[in-house]
């Protein structure tokens, strides 16, 4: 069954009943999710539930020197001194030369930033907390902000954390022979930047914490991908124990990076339910999401891209700045972005030199998180840009110049500069296949005609390459506190012969509930209605590092996978006793372990196991039918899926509006378990590309103060801003991992803002203009077309 | 995002909606359709000591045409002017404006009244309206007055109204068989404010042009008398005749010093002019 005709699978599997890897399946939690019935942080009720809100900072960095609250509300408001022995959040990275903040739960001394967090209050509702904390007032002396990550490189600048001596979190260098470039005959340089923006999932963060004092237990209920995660860094701030703690992530609205961070709120909730023995709840309002706690993306870039004549890559030479707010935060740190950025630059080109300098910088804005596709949307923007220019310079197609420098698929397993190791692909292919469905020669020819309208048409490409499912070798370099081992999952036949998965990442809209039971149901063959996935849980499933970095279908899919192998392996040897089979001459297969003369079900096994042992003989395998297995790739250096993007927009050059006429995503994530869920992932991914590329931006003024600080600010793309895009799939498997799969959770964001970009810029090429920050905003559009004119006149 | 605490009253008729905002000497705030005001609350951006709901007068909710003009209630939603529930004396003209008002969940609860209070410069109405020539008419215990909606709305988010005054009704007056009508707002997504706006009400046969410049930080652009915009004089082939460097220069008069936001702004203008049509 096509459910879209756009699509081509070139690899199925074979599943009989059309529920394994590969089977385009329905969601199986949209039945609850779509009527409405799933279930939030903000629809759990608890007797004796209280509301907290926050005091937090007006203004961006200035030194406290005195809280006041009004004598009828003492008792019903906490500030740092009462929460003695809490420590503060501290997310260190081991590269060397990382400078440590200290992100106190409620702060001590000074603010950095807006929206910090000064006092909590309490009350039975949010209304009257907010009441509470509106009556607190802050005796504040302001200082200086520093807002600019470039100015807060140089000497004399204020100073977000005045040990330091400058504000320079982390610095790295990476060449390899950029003498080598210095004599290509194409050298083209330029500023690019990407705005600060906001995640903005459909929900925010929340908290609901209690303890059980039977269990000596403190449960923190929180919309989170990364429970455990979350549960090692409580038990930090908290000098708790582990086990002390259960953390609970119920169904979460969309995470895209931003909750899997350790948020003081939380630290903040665990504390006061333990103070006052009564369940705490705290939802984060919108304002606060846009002021205080989901900032990303804001990268700057001074690239020098160098070629032959032909458009052959010579070598890149890049200064990447980041702006990494005021504190470190847990686990991913201050320094995931530009760090990553050196390693990521060169994506899937060749190229004989390479330089990249790297700057982590300390501002005084919220901190930067990771956000779907993390430092990728911001790399393949600025080389992406770039290559359109050297195309320019060299006369050529941009589509061309990239077929000229990716990696070709006879050179897979392939090295890049770096040293990422592309697990397989065809990169060429994907790009030749969105400039044919773009149909770039019949746009080239409309634009000879023009527009009647009066618009200007253009055309855009771009590719990038996302790793996914980076592991241990990968994260013990940086040294952060969380590094990925072994994956683990658990499988457990019921006594009905239905099976429960137990696993440690979360989802939060990616769909697992259904495809981790499509991998189980493709190794035991029970039914997927009859699988239930428990997830989000930490009393209930494996330690894991959670839901992040593209890394669950490979991770916890093949971790299903092996435990799902070893149980169909238990339960192969108990049916073989039912049938008194030799357990070398019967098969799983389809649910049944079959032999010659007859079959027995799962089913059947596990009643046999769990309710009528009598009928196993003494020698049955004492082992069971639950299985835990942890699992690794064969290499776990990371998938490489990728995406060509091509955009068709009509911009309109005295409006500054861009309209996206056309948009073709050619994707190759490996073997998809479920094609149906993909693609989702690929439109809701085109979706948050398009806000970076045309809509999303978190202003600051020179105080820093947060501008965006409501949705008729802070601009979303709705439905009728994103276009109905086509999309195709190719299918490479992974060689290293269960049934060739790659992650892609974040690809449909990296690549948009590039494509989009490339198309305005060709449209308006004519013009004499070229737009190198996202996003591309009427009124940035209109300057530019202005500038061009006037230095057309005074060049006439 | 919880308001401040306030009192609430919802009155069955005017005299008493008037009563209450006497009394409360300025600490009260009208809410109708809630579009504006609610945010606003829940912000806390305004703290009201009371909220007089004026959503339960029937006498708000009349509209009418009198003496060749459209009388509409503070009431009327926008979804009422989009759907053509009301009458149209602008053959069309309103009925365009309300239907592309942010979104429909918008329009169906917010209404005109409300929206000229509130008063914001990127609101389709003041503009419009100021275009069309159409007046408000005020009431408090005191009385009446009525004056033009230019006159009405005299900064952003400022209107005229004294305390205990309300926006009770908004004349219309009949657009001429002969007058062009045009329309055109830039906004960066379907359904967000516009940041410029520009409506043309020009009628060749009678020589005469109404010109709004609107979304600006401030008051409209209001021309009433716009031939200087077209040459001097107002003929057949006007749109021929737009002079985007007099647009400019009022722009700049207008304290708008962004050379991006100005040709933004005239082009929005000249769209309208363009698309003008009897």
């Amino acid at each position: 069954m096509r459910e879209n005709a756009g699509v081509r699978n070139e690899r199925e599997f074979p599943c009989k009943s059309g529920q394994g890897v590969g089977a385009r399946l329905p969601r199986k939690e949209d039945d609850r999710l779509m009527r409405g019935r799933g279930q939030y942080v903000a629809d759990i009720r608890l007797a004796g539930l209280q509301d907290v809100a926050f005091v937090r900072s007006p203004m961006a960095h200035a030194r406290i020197c005195g809280i006041h609250v009004p004598e009828r509300y003492r008792g019903s408001v906490f500030t740092a001194a009462d929460l003695v022995g809490i420590k503060p959040i501290r997310a260190v990275s081991g590269l060397p030369g990382f400078k440590i903040s200290e992100q106190p739960v409620l702060a001590t001394g000074k603010v950095r930033q807006v929206g910090e967090l000064v006092a909590m209050c309490l009350a039975p509702t949010r209304a009257e907390a907010e009441d509470i904390a509106a009556s607190v007032t802050l005796d504040l002396e302001e200082l200086s902000a520093v807002t600019d990550m470039l100015k807060a490189r140089e000497p004399g600048s204020a100073l977000v954390h005045e040990h330091w001596g400058d504000n320079v979190f982390l610095e790295t260098n990476y060449e390899v022979d950029i003498s080598a470039a210095l004599d290509a005959p194409i050298k083209v340089t330029r500023e690019i930047s990407t705005a600060r923006q906001c995640m903005s999932p459909l929900e925010g963060r929340g908290v609901v914490a209690t303890f059980d004092r039977r269990l000596d237990q403190l449960t923190l209920h929180s919309a989170a991908q990364m429970p455990h995660i979350t549960r090692s860094g409580l038990a930090e701030s908290l000098g708790m124990e582990e086990g002390q703690i259960r953390v609970i992530s119920p169904d979460v609205g969309g995470g895209f990076g931003h909750k899997g961070i350790l948020l003081p709120e939380e630290v903040c909730l665990s504390w006061l339910t333990m103070r006052n023995g009564h369940p705490v709840r705290w939802l984060e309002d919108r304002r606060e999401h846009l002021v205080a706690s989901s900032n990303c993306r804001e990268h700057h870039y001074r690239i020098t891209v160098y070629a032959d004549r032909d458009g052959t890559l010579r070598g890149i030479d890049c200064e990447a700045t980041v702006d990494s707010g005021a504190y470190s935060s847990y686990p991913f740190s201050a320094c995931l972005e530009a760090a990553q950025v050196a390693s990521i630059l060169p994506g899937p080109y060749k190229m004989p030199a390479y330089r990249c300098r790297t700057f982590s910088v300390a501002t005084n804005k919220c901190p930067i998180l990771p956000y779907r596709g993390v430092a990728r949307t911001g790399v393949c923007f600025a080389l992406e840009l770039m290559l359109d220019l050297v195309a320019a310079e060299a006369g050529l197609e941009p589509g061309e110049v990239r077929l000229r420098n990716l990696v070709l698929p006879e050179q897979m397993p392939f090295d890049n500069i770096t040293r990422k190791h592309f697990d397989s692909g065809d990169y060429p292919e994907a790009m030749r296949r969105a400039l044919a469905a773009i149909d770039i020669d019949s746009i080239r020819a409309k634009q000879r005609l023009g527009e009647v309208d009066g618009r200007r048409i253009g055309v855009g490409v771009s590719i990038y390459c996302e790793q996914a499912a980076h592991g241990t070798s990968v994260y013990s370099g940086w040294g952060i506190p969380m590094v990925p081992g072994h994956e683990q999952a658990s499988a457990r036949l019921t006594p009905d012969g239905g099976l429960e998965l137990r696993v440690g990442v979360h989802s939060h809209g990616q769909g697992m509930e259904t495809t981790l039971a499509q991998v189980a149901h493709e190794i035991l063959g029970v039914d997927v209605a009859k699988i239930r996935i428990v997830l989000g849980d930490t009393a209930m499933t494996p330690y894991s590092t959670g839901t992040w970095g593209s890394r669950s279908m490979v991770m916890a899919g093949g971790a299903v996978a092996t435990a799902c192998r070893e149980l169909g392996e238990r339960a192969r040897r108990i049916g073989a006793k039912l049938l008194q089979h030799d357990p070398a001459s019967v098969v799983l297969q389809n649910g049944e372990v079959r032999g010659v003369n007859g079959s027995v079900s799962l089913r059947a096994i596990a009643h046999a196991w769990y309710r009528r042992p009598q009928d196993l003989p003494a020698d049955v395998d004492a082992g069971g039918l639950e299985v835990t297995q942890g699992y690794k790739p064969v290499r776990d250096s990371g998938t490489f899926s990728y995406a060509a993007h091509a955009a068709v927009v009509a911009v309109d050059p005295d409006l500054g509006v861009v309209e996206i006429l056309d948009y073709v995503i050619v994707e190759d994530g490996g073997v998809l378990v479920n094609p149906l869920v993909v693609d989702g992932q690929i439109y809701g991914g085109l979706a948050q590309g398009i806000g970076t590329a045309l809509y999303e931006e978190m202003p600051f003024d020179a105080s820093g103060q947060p501008l965006a600080t409501t949705l008729a600010d802070y601009l979303l793309p709705g439905p009728t801003e994103v276009p109905a895009a086509r999309l195709d799939h190719m299918e490479t498997p992974s060689p290293y991992t269960q049934f060739g799969v790659k992650g892609i959770g974040e690809g449909g964001a990296i690549a948009p803002p590039a494509a989009i970009a490339n198309a305005v810029n060709d449209a308006l090429r004519p013009l004499g203009v070229e737009l190198m920050q996202s996003p591309i905003t009427p009124h940035r559009l209109v300057e530019a077309v202005l500038a061009a004119r006037a230095a057309e006149r005074s060049a006439a | 995002m919880k308001p401040a605490p306030f009192s609430y009253e919802r009155p069955r008729d005017l005299d008493a909606a008037l009563s209450m905002l006497a009394a409360s000497r300025g600490s009260a705030k009208i809410i109708a359709g809630g579009q504006s005001l609610g945010p606003m609350l829940n912000l806390r951006l305004v703290q009201p000591e009371l909220i007089v709901d004026i959503s339960g007068l029937a006498e708000l909710k009349r509209a009418e045409v009198s003496r060749g003009e459209l009388v509409l209630g503070a009431l009327i939603t926008h979804a009422d002017i989009e759907d053509g529930r009301t009458a149209d004396v602008t053959r069309g003209a309103m009925r365009g404006v309300a239907a592309n008002i942010a979104y429909r969940a918008v329009r169906n609860r917010g209404t005109i009244g409300g929206s000229l209070s509130h008063a914001d410069p990127a609101a389709d109405w003041i503009s419009s309206l100021a275009a069309l020539g159409a007046r408000v008419t005020l009431r408090s215990l005191a009385g009446a007055r009525t004056m033009a909606i230019e006159a009405f709305v005299v900064g952003a988010l400022e209107s005229a109204l004294h305390a205990g005054e309300i926006v009770e009704a908004i004349h219309v007056p009949s657009r001429a068989a002969s007058a062009h009508w045009g329309y055109a707002k830039s906004c960066r997504k379907t359904g967000e404010f516009a940041h410029a706006i520009g409506a043309v009400l020009i009628d060749p046969v009678a020589a005469s042009a109404r010109v709004v410049i609107g979304a600006i930080d401030t008051t409209p652009i209001v021309v009433t008398d716009a031939a200087e915009l077209f040459g001097g004089r107002i003929v057949a082939d006007y749109k021929q005749r737009f002079d985007a460097r007099v647009a400019d220069d009022l722009l700049t008069k207008a304290g708008i010093d962004d050379a991006a936001q100005r040709h933004i702004h005239v082009r929005v203008l000249k769209r309208a002019v363009l698309e003008a049509t009897a």
